[in-house]
């Protein structure tokens, strides 16, 4: 059975990587790449000459929903095994569970109200 | 030899599943044009071949035949990986789902499932959060602003709303007590009173609106708002590869589709008269219809309204939902 899945598993991971591979070969129908400069330049809205540099910095926040998702979304992983069994485990899975997720929403009303998520 | 045969079938499968989802992704365009264009009294695309229908050879030639261009400045691998990585990811996404019953041919028992993985759902949800490197990578490596803002704002949708479709369905899982995507489509058996959307509306509320985020369809395309960040992510990409990114997309519509046919919907078991392929095939056109529709009718929204709306309307509510859940179960 497990031989069965890594067996099928294995062979789409091989299919889906050379699919979009031969499809990108096919730009090769196309017409050559003939470098002028005009064209490569980087698209700034009818700009001819980019300016500046493209790496700016932008705000801080996108990084804090990122530290946010990797500490909600560790608690989902957690919560799955969990849910599958929640019959069997009856109360005590319940109360432990809801132990931890009330932690985690107790963290959660904090970063409300440290405004982590307002925006302006 | 037993081998053997599993290897053919499981090969002939994969092709099969694989290019009817490519073909559904780009029929689903020549389908959303249509629509839109009905919902906006025009006709659409009408000139070649019947109803507009050769449009879509018309559009795959251009597409595989475009010149190939790679602006300067970019970091040359990351951009060539990125599509790759975004259609790769869909299409793996859809090697864990079943889609008829099983039927027999010749005396062979076929089931419409590339591969039975007991967690179906999960390896579904991870596959489809790995093509969120799509987007960022080719923000990261395009060298231009409108890429970089683009590919800012796809990761930071996608991931809230992850969060949001994983604990929206957990109350699904809780009641089924599986993670398979075949048991999930047993549990259902028996009509239109057995499906799970009357056990668990909240989740399938929540599930669909999270779909239509982690898919970037409006109103939550911030990631592509043309009046803001141009063409986000995928600014300076062009011909085939642009097309990977687009093809990602639709595939990633069509396994949304299915997954809430089949966890909430009754999955393709017999409704009435209908068989159950078909009526798998009559929801999965639905909810694509549902998208279309929704895309047509509702406004964009702003990103600060969609943080706000993830982490501060959704997120609660999907909590309770696991709260109430786990409380009536025991």
């Amino acid at each position: 059975m497990s031989s069965q899945v890594f067996l099928a598993s294995s062979i789409i991971v091989v299919l889906v990587i050379a699919i979009p591979i031969l499809f990108l070969a096919t730009g090769k129908l196309g017409p050559k790449n003939k470098k002028q400069k005009e064209k490569n330049i980087s698209y700034e809205s009818g700009v001819t000459k980019s300016i500046g540099n493209s790496n700016n910095p932008f705000s801080v926040k996108f990084y804090l929903v990122a530290l946010l998702f990797v500490l909600f979304d560790v608690e989902i992983i957690f919560m799955f095994p969990w849910a599958v069994d929640v019959r069997e485990l009856g109360w005590f899975g319940i109360v432990e569970m809801f132990t931890f997720m009330a932690l985690l929403l107790a963290g959660l009303i904090y970063v409300y109200k440290a405004k982590a998520l307002t925006w302006q | 030899m037993i081998e053997t045969a599993l290897i053919i079938e499981t090969v002939v499968k994969a092709v099969v599943v694989l290019s009817v989802v490519a073909a559904m992704g780009a029929f689903a365009t020549f389908i959303e044009r249509k629509v839109l264009a009905f919902m906006q009294r025009r006709l659409g695309p009408m000139h070649v071949g019947p109803y507009g229908l050769l449009q879509l050879a018309a559009d795959g030639i251009k597409l595989f035949t475009k010149e190939d261009i790679i602006p300067q400045n970019t970091i040359k691998p990351i951009f060539i990986i990125a599509p790759v990585v975004a259609a790769a990811s869909a299409f793996v996404a859809v090697a864990a789902v079943p889609y008829f019953p099983e039927f027999t041919v010749f005396g062979y028992t076929v089931h419409p499932i590339i591969s039975d993985i007991n967690v179906g759902l999960l390896f579904v949800m991870g596959a489809a959060s790995v093509g969120m490197y799509g987007p960022l990578l080719a923000g990261l490596s395009s060298a231009n602003k409108w890429s970089l803002i683009g590919g800012a704002r796809a990761v930071i949708q996608l991931l809230s709303f992850e969060v949001v479709s994983g604990l929206s369905i957990l109350g699904p899982v809780m009641m089924m007590g599986t993670l398979s995507l075949i048991d999930m489509n047993d549990y259902q058996i028996g009509g239109v009173s057995h499906w799970l959307i009357w056990k668990q509306p909240l989740a399938f509320v929540l599930f669909a609106i999270a779909g239509f985020a982690e898919t970037n369809r409006t109103p939550f395309d911030l990631i592509e708002f043309e009046a803001e960040v141009v063409s986000g992510y995928a600014t300076e990409y062009s011909g085939m590869r642009w097309g990977l990114f687009f093809i990602g997309e639709y595939a990633n519509m069509i396994t949304i589709s299915v997954l809430v046919s089949i966890i909430f919907l009754g999955g393709y078991n017999d409704l009435w008269f209908i068989p159950g392929a078909l009526a798998m095939l009559l929801k999965v056109s639905l909810w694509i219809f549902l998208f279309l529709w929704v895309r047509a009718a509702w406004p964009h929204i702003r990103p600060d309204q969609l943080m706000w709306f993830c982490w501060k309307v959704l997120m609660p509510l999907s909590l309770i939902n696991v709260l109430i859940t786990g409380i009536v179960l025991v």
